[in-house]
């Protein structure tokens, strides 16, 4: 085995070291053209805020998701499939239509509002916590569903009909079988949500309602953009990255591997009980289906009015973020599965941390320090497209590699010893174990990492020359120009491209899989 | 330009690609220093490069004049234009920044990388402006914009818009400009009295967004009956949508006004082309572009006079802080609007 594993167990080190270079080297940049570092008062309320909306938006989308992935695991119902694909959409918008879509219905004069109204009820106000809280629930819990899902769907027949015949009621099923699994996933599932919202900016301060909604985000904004307080920025970016690697170090130590052993991929569909585990399903399961379905009948519903007229620049900057997106999630998966790998093997703090961190670096901070870095060698316009696909592979890193972890953690603990002693190793092993069976997790991934890269405009936005436009700067200058319902349509053509890649990755790696 | 794979051979796959590669800019580096005609640089926020912004037209204007190549490099919005240029230092190929506002000025010139223009030109702004840095392209008057049908009879100052329940959406001055000059509106027509302002308007601010585009599409979407925005928006809706109903609240107190400003870098590798460029950026050429594509007034009224509707919302009186009072205040007023607003 260890004459196998070193080619592999280097390769994965290398790419954590890359990839916290990745991260660490911009923000050193950032600080060591700044004078000092310094936070005043603002700075650390700002910090608590990110952090308690943090903290609630990672908790409700996590314990929410969990009903809706055991209703969708347990049940068979017409429509099962295209919801199961309809999770993915919310994650994919990019915040400022997400937001849209939200206020669609729950805003002032939403559909939510205007009903209550016309029962002669008062009206609810979004604005505030509950609102963002409200907004990253929308985004992620479809991303957690989906998570747990996975880990639903990766019990093995043998343990569930063991269960059966043992005569394992709801109560005794969960204590065997769904609560050890939900310790090895839910960890690694909060952990992302938490880290995404942290850094959240556009949806926080939006639906925020005032400036105590200020996250660090916003603190770094101002120190770069009014102050050109890089030193602050630096400092304001370092304590986000601290913050996401104590939650990384948290995640790490309540995690447990569920330790199913391997099974013989019989499907078995889960019991279904009856009762009012039914209802409490079917409750699960229309909630959700109508909190993710109308915001984003909402977004179609907008952007459909000007698809006809839209500027002739849209078809070019499509074509450039859809081959930014493949490229991206070409890369970003490999990576994710080295990582993944190696980290089943051997669970290592530098994978851990490596797979983390981007997630929780700053943007304008990251994007910054690369335009720093690179400035005294090349123009940095002339690197747009190649460091925007650098960023997109950092940043959509950490999803694949959490939606991999529970998947490699599995394969090496059933298969490991079996592949070695059949000295199944390089590329057969890959052809003939690993693809195979971490088909699923790997669509879906990859589908989220090439969606992912559609979008991320912050980063690239002091790199974008006038020729080299993608899609999200398109729609971005459309806002800006007064063209709201051109810009409505550019953002659902974005949505559509973004959720059609997602789709084909998700359903092929699905359909490998079954 | 499209990126599918076409099926013939392998020879022209491989061509095309390449060609596709140079398009997307993969390969692009250094290949203006090979080329004879010498090359203008101008800095300047995205909306000014988009095609609906005045960018191309102004492109072609300018360079049927000046046998160069005139290229504008988008950098995000006005902020971040002034971040950008201090990121590059005197290292940066940019020979002229175009779209700083007055409120970030007083910070430009104090990084001493902008040259003297020593012109005095004559421009039609209703205040005296004269910056031995900065010329002035285009400005505005920021308002408050709503919809007549809705709102027959708009505040008529501050005070009136407090003491109303009409809800508004403003920006962040942390992020935008218009926020920013929001807050120095609040502070030229109210001075000390500004806290009181602010605590008055707190029940009426709906939420703040993080820049302009956002609080204008939620305007439009009915989250609020009045934006943040400026006199010239229903103009916009007016010329571009045939839509008469939206329109701005005239204040008594007057109201505060956004310039727009270009600025020559010193360390220009041009410097007899960007003296061009300013001079022209002044004659009707230029300035008859901006009303409909930048949706301000121009700077120097050109011979065909302006669009219909830029009359419509003209305030009695405008406001405007130096550039040095701008900058000494903005973080007192930072400090004030957050204490008045934190809930």
């Amino acid at each position: 085995m260890a004459s196998r594993a070193r080619p592999l167990n280097l390769t994965a080190p290398a790419l954590a070291v890359l990839l916290l270079a990745l991260v660490l080297a911009p923000l050193a940049a950032v600080g060591w053209r700044g004078a000092g570092i310094s936070l005043g008062p603002a700075d650390w309320s700002a910090v608590r805020f990110s952090v308690s909306q943090a903290l609630l938006s990672a908790a409700f989308s996590t314990l929410l998701a969990i009903p809706v992935a055991r209703a969708l695991a347990r049940r068979r119902f017409p429509g099962r499939a295209a919801l199961i694909t309809l999770m993915g959409a919310p994650f994919l918008l990019p915040a400022v239509v997400a937001v849209i879509g939200l206020l669609a219905i729950f805003g002032r004069s939403g559909v939510l509002n205007q009903a209550l109204v016309a029962v002669g009820l008062p009206p609810i106000s979004i604005y505030g916590l509950h609102g963002v809280v409200l907004a990253h629930v929308f985004l992620n819990l479809p991303l957690a569903t989906r998570m747990i899902l996975q880990g639903w769907l990766s019990i093995p027949a043998e343990r569930i009909r063991l269960a059966q015949s043992l005569g394992f009621g709801p109560a005794e099923t969960f204590r065997h079988l769904e609560w050890p699994m939900l310790r090895e996933v839910l960890p690694g599932v909060a952990l992302v949500i938490l880290v995404i919202c942290l850094t959240s900016f556009a949806v926080v301060i939006t639906l925020g309602g005032g400036p105590s909604a200020a996250t660090i985000e916003l603190a770094i904004y101002q120190a770069v953009r009014f102050e050109f307080d890089l030193g602050r920025a630096a400092g304001l970016a370092g304590l986000q990255l601290m913050v996401g690697g104590v939650a990384a170090l948290a995640a790490w130590i309540l995690t447990r591997p569920a330790g199913f052993g391997a099974g013989l991929d019989r499907t078995l569909a889960l019991p279904t009980p009856r009762g009012w585990r039914r209802g409490i399903d079917g409750v699960a399961l229309t909630l959700s289906a109508l909190f993710l379905a109308l915001p984003l009948a909402a977004v179609l519903w907008r952007g459909l009015p000007g698809l006809s007229d839209l500027p002739a620049s849209v078809l070019p900057a499509a074509g450039r973020s859809v081959l930014v997106a493949l490229t991206s999630a070409l890369i970003a998966t490999s990576a994710a599965l080295i990582l993944a790998l190696a980290a089943a093997r051997r669970p290592r703090p530098i994978i851990e941390a490596a797979a983390t961190l981007p997630l929780a670096t700053s943007g304008l901070v990251l994007g910054t320090g690369l335009f720093l870095l690179i400035q005294p060698f090349a123009p940095p316009i002339s690197l747009a497209l190649p460091v925007t696909i650098l960023v997109n592979v950092a940043l959509s890193l950490p999803y694949l590699y959490r939606i991999l972890l529970p998947e490699t953690r599995a394969l090496h603990s059933d298969y490991g010893r079996l592949a070695d002693s059949l000295s199944l190793r390089g590329w057969s092993r890959l052809r003939w174990l690993v693809l195979p069976r971490l088909a699923r997790p790997l669509g879906f991934g990859a589908g989220i990492a090439a969606a992912l890269s559609m979008g991320d405009l912050g980063v690239i936005a002091l790199f974008a020359g006038e020729r080299q436009a993608t899609l999200p700067l398109v729609v971005s200058q459309l806002t800006g120009a007064y063209r709201t319902e051109a810009a409505a349509s550019a953002a659902l053509i974005l949505v559509t491209l973004s959720f059609a890649l997602f789709w084909a990755f998700d359903a092929g790696g699905r359909r490998v899989a079954a | 330009m499209g990126f599918s794979i076409p099926d013939h051979s392998v020879a022209t796959w491989r061509k095309t690609m390449q060609k596709q590669l140079l398009a997307a800019g993969l390969l692009t580096i250094a290949m203006p220093a090979l080329a004879e005609t010498p090359v203008l640089t101008v800095l300047t926020y995205d909306s000014f490069t988009s095609e609906w912004g005045p960018g191309p037209a102004v492109e072609k204007a300018f360079e049927a004049t000046c046998a160069c190549d005139l290229q504008f490099v988008p950098a995000g919005d006005g902020a971040a234009l002034l971040a950008r240029i201090q990121l590059e230092g005197a290292a940066s190929d940019a020979d002229i920044v175009l779209g700083l506002d007055t409120s970030l000025t007083a910070a430009a010139s104090a990084t001493q990388l902008f040259a003297a223009h020593g012109k005095t030109p004559a421009t039609n702004l209703p205040v005296d402006f004269a910056d031995p840095n900065f010329l002035p392209f285009d400005w505005g008057w920021f308002a408050f914009v709503h919809d007549k049908t809705k709102l027959a009879a708009p505040p008529k100052s501050f005070e009136a818009l407090a003491a109303s329940d009409l809800k508004i959406v403003i920006q962040d001055p942390r992020s935008s400009t218009p926020g920013l000059g929001l807050l120095m509106w609040v502070k030229a027509a109210y001075g000390d009295r500004a806290p009181e302002i602010w605590q008055g308007l707190a029940d009426n601010i709906v939420t703040v967004t993080p820049g302009w585009s956002e609080a204008y599409g939620l305007f439009l979407e009915g989250e609020a009956d009045m934006v943040l925005s400026y006199t010239t928006s229903p103009a916009y809706h007016l010329i571009a949508e045939s839509d008469d109903t939206k329109g701005a609240a005239l204040f008594d107190e007057g109201h505060y006004m956004q310039i727009e400003v270009a600025g020559k870098l010193a360390a220009t590798d041009q410097p007899e082309l960007a003296d061009k460029f300013l001079d022209f950026m002044l004659t009707d050429a230029f300035q008859s572009v901006i009303p409909q594509t930048n949706w301000m007034y121009p700077a120097v009224t050109p011979a065909t006079g302006l669009p219909e509707g830029f009359d419509a919302f003209r305030p009695a009186k405008s406001l405007l802080l130096t550039p040095d009072e701008a900058q000494a205040a903005r973080d007192a007023a930072l400090a004030e609007w957050q204490a008045a607003l934190a809930r």
